[in-house]
């Protein structure tokens, strides 16, 4: 039981972070009707920004919000360099632009940091774990990344639901035309969300770099799932990309933590160990055909199209 | 076009002539992963290659070496292209490298259907050791169970009475955690494979291992996902609670970034920086100087025996590399300095060596190292050989 609940915060903590990237993703592509694969690549800013500004000031926490300052700056300046460009013009344009953009991102860490990647170490305070139930101990990183995107979940829900920014984001998700024809600054507002779907997206990567290190093409693989997790919980839905990011992240460790024993039910304990890692990952997107056959616009579709 | 033609011409006219038959150039083939979050690998394995042509005046037997290296992105399936583009319109005579055993399985057939030495520079697959031993294959590495089962053995003297396995799932990781459990006396309470290379987060692993109340916890996790690793097993509290052994997971590589939780891991292996033949003193202090700020790894040392291992056979043969029969029994006396000292080839064209135990070490600059600590096992034979048909 214990190791149940134990994975369960894992699959949560995983969640949470996958949400982070997600809501920016699922943002822009539903505000701005753009295409971002280099979401990817401000993730992996992000986290290279923490490590260098935390080397810089001694401070973890310091260096986190340096980082996070940083990533927002760099996400606007490429909306107001780069994306501006694009807004109106095919898919497929979107496409070709911004993963030229991570082979663009890619090369500039090469060449500004080096190929061999960096470590962010963390603090001793967060470099344990506490008890958080009687007899489990959880990391205490993966627990304090569990608060901190759950409090940016909240701020999330009140910048969107409840100030006059969130208004003209809702609006815009729903029918962006129409925003414009209202004289809205759809400029200002576009070059801000772009910002603020960066800045989420470094801040996952900087709360990913204690655990996985810090090297480039970090957010290649990470960003896959995103994408799936805005399919499933609808184009420009915070509210489905969270829904859909806590299931993912839920499905994907538990899949991996329970799906081995599950499987050595059926077939012998050789086979069941090689084949289960590569069946648990597919998962997910079994998730995601099954959303797409039942509900296509995703679980909670934003625009009313 | 001209060039071709007349290039053609020479090499009809030589072939024509078996007396005369000494080629121009050496041509090697390298193959590794130079792009990606491994790239620093293959870089090392270029660095030391290109570091043994200096030490011997880029000359093989007298004759100019050319190498062309090819990245193989970390991808069976792109290795295996490259392997095909290196023999079948570079020509080469040699084809080296490969970090990864699922690439050099997937490369391996064209390679030995052509006739085409392949030297494995790191992987060590056990198909390739038992009955698909070939007498074109050589290994300057080890056989991937080696390592692992010196780690066993190493478990054993500790006392150790369960373990908990972890390692990615591929052709190498397999390998790992077999070798380990085939010298391990104890009982293997639990194994874990996980998705490779995409996997990197390890606590669904790590929570289980942690509820299996092992003695120990054995790991093999290459390239940046040491790093990884070492991160995770910290923070999840394992650290001081259950010990970690390794094979292939702290190098000099990931080492920088593993710092201070690489302290107190043992690992297995069959080179260290410190080994004290002159060969190898000479390696790394050379290597150092060429590269400041960078220490080889056991991938750049198994690359730099590698191009001596050729160099032998060349200079053994004459130059005459189209009798293939003849290379063959040059590089199966592995008749050169290998910087892990001297060593035999068994049957089938693996190491006979010393497996040692590895620590990282903290001097007071705070600047990390690894040393060797006591030697596991000598002259250690893989247990495939004698499945191998070659005798």
């Amino acid at each position: 039981m214990t190791l149940f609940i134990e994975q369960c915060l894992n699959g949560l903590q995983f969640g949470l972070l996958l949400f982070l990237l997600a809501a920016g993703l699922t943002l822009v592509f539903g505000i701005m009707d753009l295409v971002n694969l280099a979401h990817g690549s401000l993730y992996m800013l992000g986290a290279y920004f923490a490590a260098t500004f935390a080397a810089w000031t001694g401070s973890f926490v310091l260096g986190a919000v340096l980082a996070l300052g940083a990533t927002l700056l760099v996400g606007m300046a490429i909306e107001i360099i780069a994306m501006r460009r694009l807004y109106g013009r095919d898919h497929l344009d979107h496409v070709l632009a911004t993963f030229g953009l991570i082979l663009f991102f890619d090369e500039l860490v090469r060449l500004i940091w080096g190929p061999s990647g960096m470590s962010l170490p963390l603090p001793s305070w967060l470099n344990t774990s506490v008890r958080v139930l009687p007899g489990i101990d959880y990391s205490a990183y993966k627990l304090s990344i569990i608060i901190v995107s759950l409090a940016v979940v909240v701020f999330l829900y009140f910048l969107v639901m409840r100030t006059r920014i969130g208004m003209l984001i809702r609006a815009g998700a729903s029918n962006r035309e129409m925003v414009g024809a209202l004289g809205v600054n759809i400029k200002l507002l576009f070059t801000l969300v772009f910002g603020l779907g960066a800045a989420l997206a470094g801040l996952a990567g900087l709360m990913q770099a204690p655990i996985l290190t810090v090297q480039i093409g970090m957010g290649e693989n990470i960003l896959i799932l995103a994408f799936v997790i805005t399919v499933i919980g609808g184009i420009g839905s915070i509210r489905g990309a969270f829904v859909a990011a806590i299931l993912v992240g839920l499905i994907d460790t538990l899949g991996r933590a329970y799906f081995t024993d599950l499987l050595r039910l059926v077939f012998t304990k050789e086979t069941a160990a090689t084949a289960a890692p590569a069946l648990s990952s597919m998962l997910i997107y079994l998730l995601m055909a099954i959303v797409l056959v039942i509900k296509p616009e995703g679980l909670f579709s934003a625009s009313g199209k | 076009m001209r060039k071709a033609l007349l290039a053609a011409t020479a090499a009809s006219l030589l072939a024509a002539a078996p007396a005369a038959a000494q080629q121009k150039t050496v041509k090697i083939g390298f193959i590794s992963t130079f792009s990606g979050p491994v790239a620093a690998i293959g870089n090392d394995m270029r660095n030391s290659f290109e570091l043994a042509l200096d030490h011997m005046g880029r000359k093989m037997g007298g004759l100019p070496v050319e190498v062309i290296y090819e990245d193989d992105g970390f991808k069976p399936e792109v290795g295996k292209q490259k392997t095909e583009k290196l023999i079948e319109s570079d020509k080469v005579d040699f084809i080296t490298g490969y970090i990864w055993s699922n690439v050099l399985l997937a490369s391996v057939k064209p390679a030995l259907d052509s006739k085409t030495f392949l030297i494995s520079a790191n992987a060590g697959p056990h198909q390739l050791a038992g009955e698909g031993c070939s007498p074109f294959f050589f290994s300057t590495s080890w056989q991937n169970d080696q390592t692992p089962q010196a780690m066993g053995l190493y478990m054993n003297q500790k006392g150790v009475k369960t373990v908990f396995l972890i390692g990615p799932n591929y052709a190498a990781g397999k390998d790992m955690l077999a070798g380990v459990a085939s010298t391990f006396k104890g009982k293997v309470i639990g194994q874990e494979l996980t998705k490779w290379p995409d996997q990197l987060d390890f606590s669904a692993e790590l929570a289980k291992a942690k509820d299996a109340k092992p003695d120990a916890i054995f790991v093999f996790y290459p390239g940046a996902a040491g790093a990884q690793f070492l991160n995770q097993y910290v923070q999840s509290g394992l650290k001081g609670q259950i010990p970690l052994y390794t094979a292939f997971t702290i190098d000099e590589l990931t080492l920088p970034r593993q710092k201070d939780t690489a302290l107190g891991v043992p690992g297995a292996q069959q080179w260290v920086n410190d080994l004290p033949n002159e060969t190898n003193k000479k390696f790394v202090s050379d290597y150092r100087k060429k590269h400041p700020g960078l220490s080889p790894t056991f991938y750049g040392a198994q690359s730099y025996d590698s191009a001596n291992l050729i160099a032998s056979a060349v200079a053994a043969t004459k130059g005459n590399l189209s009798d293939k029969a003849a290379v063959q029994k040059a590089m199966e006396k592995a008749d050169f300095k290998s910087v892990r000292g001297n060593f035999k080839y068994g049957n089938n064209h693996f190491p006979i060596q010393n497996f040692y135990l590895q620590e990282a070490v903290k001097d007071q600059e705070g600047n990390f190292a690894l040393k060797t600590v006591a030697t596991i096992v000598e002259n250690d034979q893989d247990r495939f050989h004698d499945k191998c048909p070659m005798k």
